[in-house]
């Protein structure tokens, strides 16, 4: 990560108002560091440096434990990304009904490859194994909305809907 | 009070939704509303009926005709002729894909008539979001049966004389471990549920959390009382929003009610549940690993002992179960379990749900009493392999398990004979693959998997399976090498003998089963760089054969001018130039090019 990569959402003032008071929620909360890194980066995101140190110092954690956190879980992404994520299902029951050529489909229809985003910061394109639709097999989802059945001919329409 | 004359049930599930059900749903508001039967209709939302492959579905009740791939379009026929004439609409009933029978009733489809549902017994049939329907259909009886009039000992020695094994693959009994929690030395003691269902392929747990929330509470509050815990969290994976949403309004109106929260049905019990979201790891449903993560740590595993049972979450006793094994916990107590235990084989009690996905007509939840066989499973309820192609063998257990080729299909499923065929039960997700698909290639995508999810803590499964998926790569690369069997078989059994968790442990196996029933196409691939299935392709060749009548249209089709030829006589292909790009089976008129 670069030094530069300002935390760009927050404009002046205290700009991490709305992060204290969710972390003052969680104050005493055993357990806590997973839903306020979820909720953190919901606010930004993604988990900025400024972000990571915010925490660390109000839940008193160091920072070293929380990026260790961060970088386990998929879930959690220390640069910035798109507007809109697309997850394509490339799991076992996806995989034998043409996952493959879905993804490639988008891949080539966004021009980048999976775990990339446009550079208009549009799209993230990443893989997962599974989101248990598997009776619709190949399957992706654009943020929180499933698509089923697949064709690598289907894929342009459904893009065109968030673009 | 109107009197409702109708029902329309509208799946609300993950897969209806995908496919269109919300619009569906808004259809029948605007044309019910329309044609004034707004009040003499209801609406009603439900959760999975488990045949994905059909939706969006909707049943119309008192008849109970069952209405599949009902689009936004034909919502006006169906109010029309079935709401408003009485008449059937012939054209949105379900057809036998044998027989092209077309079947009004759903208890009468093939897919529906083999199955014993009682875990999804309310799936698709009551509006999750609602604990009136739960509890009209009997649910919190047994919570209040087991608070009322039985001992946590009684409890444990119930659900021990079941036979109930855990649901989540390991298949240990659980009135058993429920004993150990209960005589666990602690004060505070918690029940955690393992909805983290990372299997792919299997999406069992998440139809129960979407369909029936209230059942796992009620199991686990159940379970909570009988091992003396007053406080309990439930894992779900952050992919399913849907089933986070339900839990929480399920939760919320479960405290309400005092079916959660002190002195439950005044009986001096106090439990109340919490929701963890995951955040995106295969290894965190793994017990250990995933306490870990409820603790806000890495989830990594630890070697066990201790177990859970007595150093758990936080260090306190703690007992961890799958959801499914937590659903099937109120029907043994309201049905006893003499009842539960009559279901099943010898050693294994009950049901089990399975996904069936890939090759197969019917795609979708499935749920069989134990010791039926694959052949039932697959061929009367699944409706058989798609576009005539045969059946090759089906995956089961994800990718912990194994493959069962077509000479095991009438072996009767259980955990035991699972387990000697070289498989797992698993979660019960079931893969079927047909002629087309490469075994070595689903070893490799396994492989690939557990490669990918590998936590990094103990060196036989980091690098072990990345050696392993190195040699498959190759292998179905066409560069496979003499030995690379042996070498593969090595490697397969050390991970397994000195890995620290259940992921290395049977990581090798999708390895393991595909070389023990299809050596041969390891073989194929290795000595005669050949693909029998035809899909790896890198090394997939093209080969006419006599059915060419020398027409040359496969010549001229050819980019790199690989095929040669006289015209009327048979043509060749030089393998050396060609890159296989199949333009040449596209256009041979006689289907005498042939690939693999
Ligand atoms: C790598 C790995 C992944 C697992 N994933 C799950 C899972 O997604 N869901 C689950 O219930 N159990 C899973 N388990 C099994 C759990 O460790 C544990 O045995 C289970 O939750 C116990 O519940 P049961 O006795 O009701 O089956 C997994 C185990 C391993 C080794
Ligand atoms: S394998 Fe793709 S949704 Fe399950």
């Amino acid at each position: 990560m670069s030094a530069d990569n300002k935390c760009c959402c927050c404009g002046g003032g205290n700009q991490f108002a709305q992060l204290d008071e969710m972390l003052a929620k969680y104050q005493g909360v055993k357990g806590a560091l997973i839903p306020v890194l979820q909720e953190a980066q919901n606010m930004h995101g993604y988990l900025p440096k400024e972000v990571i140190e915010r925490i660390a110092e109000k839940l008193d954690i160091p920072v070293s434990q929380i990026y260790g956190v961060a970088t386990f879980y998929s879930q959690f992404h220390l640069n910035p990304r798109g507007r809109n994520i697309i997850r394509v299902c490339q799991g076992t029951a996806c995989h034998v009904r043409g996952a493959k050529a879905v993804l490639k489909a988008i891949e080539d229809n966004l021009k980048i490859a999976a775990g990339g985003t446009t550079p208009d910061l549009k799209f993230t394109l990443e893989t997962v194994a599974c989101i248990g639709a598997c009776g619709l097999a190949p399957v992706l989802m654009v943020n929180d909305d499933t698509h089923g059945r697949l064709t690598p001919e289907a894929i342009p329409e459904i893009l065109a809907k968030y673009a | 009070m109107d009197r409702v004359r109708s029902h329309v049930l509208i799946c609300a599930g993950t897969g209806c939704t995908s496919s269109g059900a919300k619009k569906v749903e808004s259809a029948f508001q605007e044309q019910l509303a329309q044609k004034g039967l707004a009040k003499e209709v209801k609406i009603v939302e439900t959760g999975c009926h488990g045949f994905c492959e059909m939706g969006p579905l909707v049943i119309v009740y008192p008849e109970g005709v069952f209405y599949v791939r009902v689009q936004e379009d034909d919502v006006a026929d169906i109010v029309e002729t079935h709401l408003l004439k009485g008449r059937i609409v012939e054209r949105l009933l379900y057809k036998e894909p044998l027989t092209h029978e077309k079947i009004p009733s759903y208890k009468d489809i093939g897919f529906y008539k083999k199955q014993q549902r009682l875990v999804l017994a309310n799936c698709g049939h009551i509006n999750p979001e609602v604990i009136e329907e739960y509890i009209a259909e009997g649910g919190y009886e047994a919570l209040a049966k087991v608070l009322t009039t039985m001992t946590p000992q009684q409890v444990v020695a119930e659900c021990k004389k079941s036979g109930l094994r855990g649901r989540g693959g390991g298949g240990f009994l659980t009135g058993l471990k429920w004993e150990f929690t209960m005589n666990a030395p602690g004060d505070k003691k918690y029940v955690v549920c393992n909805a983290d269902e990372g299997d792919p392929g299997a999406f069992m747990d998440r139809s129960v959390l979407e369909g029936d929330p209230h059942r796992i509470i009620e199991g686990m509050a159940i379970c909570g009382y009988a091992i003396g815990a007053d406080e309990g969290y439930i894992y779900v994976r952050a992919e399913y929003p849907l089933a986070i949403k339900r839990l929480k309004i399920a939760i919320k109106q479960a405290e309400d009610m005092g079916l959660l929260g002190d002195n439950i049905f005044g009986s001096g019990f106090n439990f109340r549940l919490k929701i963890k979201e995951g955040a995106g790891a295969f290894v965190c449903g793994e017990e250990t690993a995933l306490l870990a993560s409820i603790e806000g740590k890495r989830g990594m595993p630890r070697p066990r002992p201790p177990f859970p049972a007595i150093s758990g979450l936080w260090g306190k006793p703690t007992n961890i179960n799958n959801v499914e094994t937590f659903a099937n916990v109120p029907i043994i107590f309201t049905k006893g379990a003499d009842w539960y235990a009559s279901i099943g084989t010898e050693r294994s009690k009950g049901t089990k749900v399975f996904a069936l996905t890939g090759k197969i007509n019917h795609t979708g939840l499935a749920e069989v009493p134990m010791g039926i066989s694959m052949r039932e499973i697959i061929f009367d309820i699944g409706g058989g392999i798609p576009d005539g192609k045969k059946f090759k063998a089906v995956q089961i257990g994800g990718p912990s398990g194994g493959c069962l080729p077509e000479n095991l299909l009438d072996l009767p499923i259980d955990y035991d004979s699972l387990i000697q065929a070289g498989a797992m039960m698993g979660s019960g997700g079931l893969v079927v693959m047909d002629e087309t698909t490469c075994m070595v290639d689903v070893a490799k995508f396994f492989l690939n998997f557990t490669q990918a999810e590998s936590c990094g803590k103990c060196t036989p499964c980091r690098e072990g399976t990345k050696r392993m998926l190195e040699i498959l790569t190759r292998i179905t690369d066409g560069e496979g090498r003499e030995g690379d069997i042996e070498l593969l078989e090595s490697l397969a059994y050390n991970i397994k003998n000195t890995a620290l968790c259940g992921l290395g442990q049977t990581a090798p196996n999708p390895v393991l089963s595909t070389l023990r029933y299809f050596r041969d196409e390891y073989e194929a691939h290795i000595h005669a760089k050949r693909c029998p299935a035809g899909a790896c392709s890198k090394l997939a060749g093209f080969t006419i054969t006599e059915l060419c009548k020398g027409c040359s249209l496969c010549k001229k089709s050819c980019p790199v001018d690989a095929i040669s030829g006289e015209v009327k006589a048979l043509h060749v292909i030089d393998q050396a130039k060609c890159i296989k790009c199949g333009a040449c089976i596209a256009k041979c008129p006689f289907k005498a090019i042939i690939k693999g």
